[in-house]
């Protein structure tokens, strides 16, 4: 679906300011730890969104290695400057959501996103 | 050093400051950059970043300072990251998924989750991690460019 969508369905906020809200994103991954985010959020790519709590510079970098699609914020988490200054210059969309994760990612999931990873391996 | 054989199309040093967590993934970012310029495969470019990630994260995280090299010749890709600092006391329990000294400001940023060396090994074909205990650490890692070569 739309990125625009994504929007309407958590109620969110666009924070970068000309943000394609038409990219498809068909896939998430949703994590507070990017150790998570670098050891499992792979092959997707471009399509996918990440949902996050984490609102420092450090996600924007993340996400770029993987060419991650969009980042929302949960629970109303509001990043830094360095944050919105990072995503503008890579052009990744960052949104923020009043929901906190749980109801994020079921509201999502219920929409038809799909998991970026359904589960690990040896877990 | 195998790269004395090989010919280096590309050496850039790139200096890590530890504790500059604001840049965090600054480094990895150039590197990506670099790869996606060389015209590399996109898997390729995704591993060699997330390692290099992890690599930078760890001399912020726990050095005083160091740097990555990265060498990019026509059969593989090669990073080093060295760094001055506190060291690995026991490599082999370091390597170990979950294993992790981070304190509560590395975890606060989301890190410090044990995953970082282990997550190096699963994305590099070769990786080589030596330490002296209050003076540093030396990583190596090789990401072959055609499997085919791959020993």
């Amino acid at each position: 679906m739309k990125l625009r969508e994504i929007q309407e369905i958590l109620s969110a906020e666009v924070l970068t300011e000309g943000a394609d809200l038409d990219k498809q994103i068909k896939y998430a991954f949703a994590a507070d730890l990017l150790s998570d985010v670098l050891a499992l959020a792979r092959g997707t790519g471009v399509q996918t969104l990440l949902i996050t709590g984490i609102v420092h510079p450090q996600v924007i970098h993340a996400s770029n290695i993987f060419d991650l699609g969009a980042i929302i914020f949960v629970r109303g988490k509001r990043p830094v400057e360095a944050t919105l200054q990072s995503a503008i210059e890579n052009q990744i969309p960052l949104l923020v959501t009043p929901y906190i994760m749980y109801e994020a990612c079921g509201r999502l999931y219920q929409h038809g996103i799909k998991p970026s990873i359904a589960k690990v391996k040896n877990g | 050093m195998a790269e004395a054989e090989e010919n280096i199309r590309f050496h850039g040093l790139f200096h890590i400051e530890g504790g500059d967590f604001t840049n965090a993934g600054a480094i990895s970012s150039r590197v990506k950059k670099i790869l996606k310029e060389a015209g590399l495969p996109g898997k390729i470019i995704l591993r060699t970043s997330i390692a290099a990630f992890e690599a930078e994260m760890n001399v912020i995280s726990y050095a005083n300072q160091g740097n990555l090299s990265l060498f990019i010749t026509p059969r593989f890709l090669k990073v080093v990251v060295k760094d001055e600092g506190i060291g690995i006391p026991d490599v082999d329990l370091a390597m170990s998924e979950g294993y992790s000294t981070a304190n509560e400001k590395i975890r606060e940023l989301g890190f410090g989750a044990g995953m970082g060396l282990s997550n190096i090994k699963k994305n590099t074909d070769e990786m080589i991690l030596t330490s002296e205990s209050g003076r540093g650490t030396h990583l190596e890692f090789i990401i072959y460019l055609d499997e085919q070569t791959k020993e």
